[in-house]
């Protein structure tokens, strides 16, 4: 039903007479001389922007350093096992795309991997963690961006279990909102992800932990 | 929800009401300061952020001036991705729409992301109507609902509860709609916030159909975006097999860059922090991923009918962030429901009245441009710049220049006439002044509504002019 497409154009014309008529969209001036970055400096400034940007936000945070020419893939494996060894066992969600060695380290079993191949959302409801990377990390604001690329699958993966194992990249830190725009691609879903799940709705005070994951552990992975 | 605004009484009665409960104000003064201090501290950390709010302005200008290509942009790309584009002149039409997309479905049921324009075309009682139960999902939106209230702010409708009030609310409540609250419920807000994610889960799980609004449409891209905290809205828009958008016509940026702009802008000024916990994108359907079937509703419902006015138009710049509430000094007292509008609040007195603009105010309109002492506080505040003392003053005079007002249109035609003559203003000046011991403290006729607030200046024995020829006139020379 498109009835009223015609109609609620003419009235959007005809409320905007006082444009003059060769005036294209293109000319009407923005001025973009605001900041590109506001945070300066090299990646380890970055690193640690990013880290304290998360914990203001109540993610947990933990630097996995790899030694220049080690195996940032074990180091990853040796870092989620020992994550998720301080909580019961249970079901760790997989999208696909996961590289074998940031499971390598978990005992067999222990927990359960669930590998995601359009799993139903009541079978996403019994896992108790999912492990995912990212496509973009924002210092400035602490936000992890998800594109569904490899590692991170479809949105509600990283939605339905409580608790969000994260994995970043030395390579995909950005430090701003422009910077991180800039790398991705419009036609693909995107999860801008800052913290846990949150709400203000009473009396205008933060809690953590609505419907969304409560928990976020962010594995921050450099090199050097 | 069955409460409606419809009934309210004007702005002054209501407010004057509001003023004179005092647990109202108190929750409504604590919570507009929490966020204000917030709010400040985060926008104080970006040094450019007079030309962020700057360049904000000048995308939205650029989009309003052009809307119609903007929108015919957006509705081919939407296409492309595999959406559908549906277009609804009024709040009839829009429900119409969604109420037949969703019977399409066959479901009964909706869950629904929180969308000001869906309140403002009253969609849950259109969809009610038709027998399809519709379910808030936001944490304040589900009070207002199970509360059976009226939303009082646009980023925290239940802003007017305080934690005990909502306590009883779910205790209450709860059980009639699904899930019960837990016996041993306590008021901590952690403790709330776990029993409305218990209540919401298994219908988050289950749910096929989701309706949104949007906080931005880019029209190059095609792509929706919606700024949330909870993640009750990340469900609505990934778990349903179908998901409709009501998106008004204003919310369109051109490009894709332009929202590094706007995702700057709008959390700082809203929840007042440097981002908000999710923020979701989506451009049409995409395989495997989501929703499978999606419907756009763009709604134009009076807005342009307010693009028309050169100088309200920039209204339509507004991306709801609140900060203008959080910030007034009349909606720290008076609070949301004395609006009577969805929109409360600086942005709501100059964005209602134009809404509902096209047949002539309402007496109920007609009195929200008066809602404000004019103290320019949420222009200051504003991401986008909307001058909304302008826009009052704009909206005032056009109070006047339509029918009645007779009394005051008469004292200002006299006034004029007095003015234009300074030999005549000099002779009026002097009959007041020997007539100032016969003006009463309080005017009768149509003078006593005007009086009811204020005293009548007290006269000056005589005209300023008179004196300063008497006392220095001759030294001074110049005078007549």
């Amino acid at each position: 039903m498109t009835g009223s497409r015609e109609r609620v154009l003419a009235r959007v014309r005809a409320a905007l007479a006082d444009v003059p008529a060769d005036e294209r969209p293109e000319d009407v001036a923005v001025v973009r001389d605001y900041d590109r970055a506001h945070a300066g400096g090299g990646e380890a400034e970055l690193f640690e922007l990013l880290a304290d940007r998360l914990v203001d936000y109540r993610a947990s945070v933990r630097e996995v350093a790899v030694e220049p020419g080690g195996d940032a893939g074990a180091a990853v494996g040796a870092a989620v096992a020992e994550l998720l060894a301080g909580r019961g066992a249970g079901r760790l969600l997989l999208p696909p795309g996961v590289p074998a060695d940031w499971t390598g380290a978990l005992p067999d079993g222990a927990p359960a991997l669930l590998r995601d191949d359009g799993l139903a959302v009541a079978e996403l409801d019994r896992a108790d963690a999912v492990l995912t990377g990212c496509a973009v990390a924002i210092a400035e604001t602490g936000t992890i961006v998800l594109d569904g690329g490899p590692a991170q699958g479809r949105r509600a993966l990283s939605l339905v279990p409580d608790r969000h194992l994260c994995v970043v990249l030395a390579d995909q830190v950005v430090a701003s909102v422009p910077q991180a725009l800039a790398r991705l691609d419009p036609s693909r879903p995107l999860t801008w992800i800052s913290g846990p799940s949150a709400t203000s709705d009473i009396e205008l005070d933060r809690v953590e932990g609505v419907h969304g994951p409560r928990t976020l552990d962010v594995l921050l992975v450099r090199t050097g | 929800m069955t409460a409606t605004f419809v009934g309210i009484p004007p702005f002054p009665e209501a407010a004057r009401e509001a003023a004179g409960n005092a647990q109202l104000r108190h929750n409504l003064r604590r919570a507009t300061h929490t966020i204000r201090d917030r709010r400040a501290a985060v926008v104080g950390e970006l040094d450019d952020w007079g030309r962020l709010r700057a360049a904000g302005k000048a995308i939205k200008e650029r989009t309003l001036r052009h809307l119609d290509v903007h929108l015919e942009r957006l509705e081919a790309a939407v296409t492309a991705a595999g959406g559908h584009v549906h277009w609804a002149a009024d709040a009839a039409e829009a429900n119409a729409i969604v109420t037949r997309l969703v019977k399409a479905t066959g479901e009964t049921e909706v869950v629904k992301v929180k969308s000001m324009a869906t309140q403002e075309i009253g969609l849950n009682e259109a969809l009610a109507e038709a027998g399809i139960s519709a379910y808030e999902t936001d944490l304040a939106e589900l009070i207002v609902q199970l509360g059976d209230d009226l939303p009082s702010h646009i980023l925290v409708p239940a802003i007017h509860r305080n934690r005990a009030e909502i306590r009883e609310i779910f205790l209450r409540t709860m059980a009639d709609w699904g899930r019960p609250a837990p016996a041993d419920l306590t008021d901590e807000p952690a403790a709330l916030a776990e029993a409305a994610r218990l209540h919401l889960r298994e219908r988050f799980l289950r749910a096929k159909v989701g309706i949104s609004g949007a906080n931005f449409a880019v029209a190059e891209t095609g792509t929706l975006v919606v700024l949330e905290s909870e993640g009750n809205g990340r469900m609505c828009l990934t778990l349903p097999e179908t998901l409709i958008s009501v998106v008004g016509i204003e919310k369109l940026v051109p490009t894709w860059d332009d929202l590094e702009v706007f995702l700057q802008l709008l959390p700082r000024s809203s929840t007042g922090e440097r981002m908000n916990p999710y923020t979701s994108t989506w451009t049409g359907v995409s395989p495997g991923d989501g929703p499978q079937e999606f419907h756009l509703v763009l709604l134009d419902n009076g807005r342009t009918d307010v693009l028309a006015d050169s100088v309200g138009r920039q209204a339509l710049r507004c991306i709801r962030c609140s900060a203008c509430l959080n910030i007034c000094p009349v909606y720290e007292r008076a609070g949301g429901h004395a609006y009577g509008s969805v929109y409360p609040g600086p942005i709501g007195a100059i964005l209602t009245p134009q809404l509902h603009g096209a047949g002539g105010m309402s007496a109920a309109d007609a009195a929200l441009p008066y809602a404000s002492s004019l103290c320019g506080a949420c222009y200051e505040v504003c991401p986008v710049a909307i001058d909304i003392p302008e826009v009052l003053v704009h909206l005032r005079s056009r109070v006047v220049e339509g029918p009645g007002h007779r009394a005051e249109k008469a004292a200002m035609g006299a006034a004029g006439w007095a003015l234009r003559d300074h030999r005549r203003l000099t002779r009026l000046q002097r009959a007041a002044s020997r007539m100032r011991d016969l003006v009463p403290r309080h005017l009768p006729g149509p003078g006593a509504a005007w009086t009811s607030t204020r005293e009548v200046p007290e006269i000056p024995p005589e005209p300023f002019r008179d004196w300063w020829r008497r006392t220095r006139g001759a030294a001074a020379g110049g005078a007549r």
